[in-house]
């Protein structure tokens, strides 16, 4: 069974974990990241979104061998010390969720975004989140709230942790 | 749903990948290289693959990234989706790939999904073979036994079926850079954002003196295997580029109508674009509808392509 070394949200683990276990279940059955949820199993919903070595991926599509010496972090280390991260901040500032499902895929995919566009258009922020459904189709909110948590990302606030750092615990 | 069982071999070179290849091959093994997964792994969660093992591919150096090699660009089979759209030498010189590959699934899946995975993993819905051909990319394929080459032409051979032998892997694709006369464009029409081509059409036009030269047209989703609309590149030889609206009516126009009541020949050449093609039946069109979307895309490829 493959033995494997990954880092999720700050913390280091060593798991044997058989090859068919996906990311996605490594974080929830395993280390209990349940902050990560499966949502459609195919690939499409995003909702299952994490950060892998600081880049956007769909936990169900990548197999927890291959995340073996990466660095992953859920929507879990986002935030520190009982701090929302700003973008989780706009969520909820924007109502930017109505079930909450697609929440956690969509503000992993929001930061993702700004990291080459710090100040995107709405058709940037709906490009950007295409890989993300929100079966709510609140949609309108969420480009609103990502907006917003550009804007509070940007420098004129304390720089607060990003999707690119880790929460050392 | 979870994948079903299999091995999981990680080689640290080349060699080693290909010598494990082969051994599998020679046992009757059902191994599957593993690159970025993300073709791959649905099919195994959708139990649609039950390979025995896989063999990740993902770590390999030397594989990845994009040289510019003077009259062509060679870019490393296991060089990411977004790793090609951001490499400046794709963009200045073969920009048709950046133009394919970034309507290639979402953010997410391109930074894991590999230009020589979706290649290989051969999907006639999927974008880049469709270019590759358009383009007369080469292949280059590696085994225990050595190198070789395989044009595009005779890559693609049937539905998720490639040339490539058993015990070989894709590493890499050779894309011809074309001269400042070519235009390229590539049309793809889908129901959602993010979905694959119902139909798409890439387009390579070289203009000379206001008439088309030479077009090469690679049709997405119009049969088993990407194809080349041979009839309407035949056609297009020849036709000024300048007559017609760049724009042309809307979709579902007759044939060859201007709005003045001209006729436009390269929309009539373009009309030719589903020639020969069979293209599937699935619950998102009909074989009719998207031999209509192939010669409406392929005139707008066309238009766009030589503007």
């Amino acid at each position: 069974m493959p033995r494997i070394t990954v880092t999720v949200d700050g913390i280091t683990y060593e798991e044997e974990v058989e090859p068919r276990l996906l990311l996605v279940h490594l974080l929830r059955d395993r280390l209990g990241k349940t902050g990560t949820p499966v949502g459609c199993d195919t690939g499409n919903c995003g909702a299952c979104t994490v950060m892998l070595d600081g880049k956007s991926v769909k936990s169900c599509s990548v197999l927890a061998a291959q995340a073996d010496e990466c660095d992953v972090v859920t929507i879990e280390g986002l935030g520190r010390a009982g701090e929302l991260h700003p973008m989780q901040q706009a969520f909820h500032a924007e109502h930017a969720l109505q079930c909450g499902y697609c929440t956690p895929g969509m503000i992993m995919a929001a930061i993702d975004l700004l990291r080459d566009t710090p100040d995107p258009s709405d058709e940037a922020i709906r490009e950007g989140l295409e890989g993300n459904l929100c079966r709510c189709t609140g949609y309108s909110n969420i480009v609103r709230a990502v907006r917003r948590g550009a804007r509070e990302m940007s420098g004129e606030t304390p720089a607060p942790a990003t999707g690119g750092e880790v929460r050392t615990s | 749903m979870i994948p079903a069982t299999f091995d999981y071999i990680r080689p640290a070179s080349l060699d080693e990948a290909c010598h494990v290849l082969r051994d599998a091959g020679d046992s009757g093994d059902d191994v599957k290289v593993l690159a970025g997964g993300q073709s791959l792994l649905p099919l195994l969660r959708l139990r649609l693959a039950y390979p025995s093992a896989l063999v990740d591919l993902g770590r390999l150096p030397g594989l990845r990234g994009v040289e510019d090699r003077g009259d062509h660009v060679f870019i490393g089979a296991l060089t990411t989706h977004d790793e090609v759209l951001r490499s400046p030498v794709v963009r200045e010189h073969v920009p048709l790939v950046a133009m394919a590959t970034a309507t290639v699934a979402d953010p997410a899946v391109r930074h894991r999904g590999t230009f020589g995975g979706s290649l290989a993993h051969a999907d006639p819905a999927g974008d880049l073979p469709a270019v590759a051909l358009a383009l007369d990319c080469v292949f280059i394929a590696r085994s225990a036994e050595g190198e070789r080459e395989i044009p595009a032409a005779e890559f693609f051979t049937d539905y998720l079926e490639t040339a490539l032998r058993p015990g070989e892997v894709l590493i890499g694709v050779r894309a011809p850079k074309l001269g400042a006369d070519w235009g390229f464009h590539y049309e793809k029409f889908t129901r959602t954002a993010q979905a694959w081509a119902i139909v798409g059409v890439a387009a390579a036009v070289r203009s000379e003196g206001g008439d088309i030269a030479e077009a090469r047209i690679g049709l997405t989703n119009m049969g088993p295997t990407p194809l080349r609309a041979q009839v309407a590149e035949e056609a297009l030889r020849g036709l000024g580029v300048a007559h017609g609206n760049g724009g042309g009516p809307a979709p579902g126009s007759a044939p060859g109508s201007a709005p003045d009541g001209a006729r436009d020949p390269v929309r009539d050449a373009c009309g030719q674009a589903a020639e020969g093609a069979s293209p599937p039946s699935d619950l998102h069109a009909r074989p009719d509808y998207r031999a209509h979307l192939a010669r409406v895309l392929t005139y707008r490829a066309v238009r766009a392509a030589s503007a």
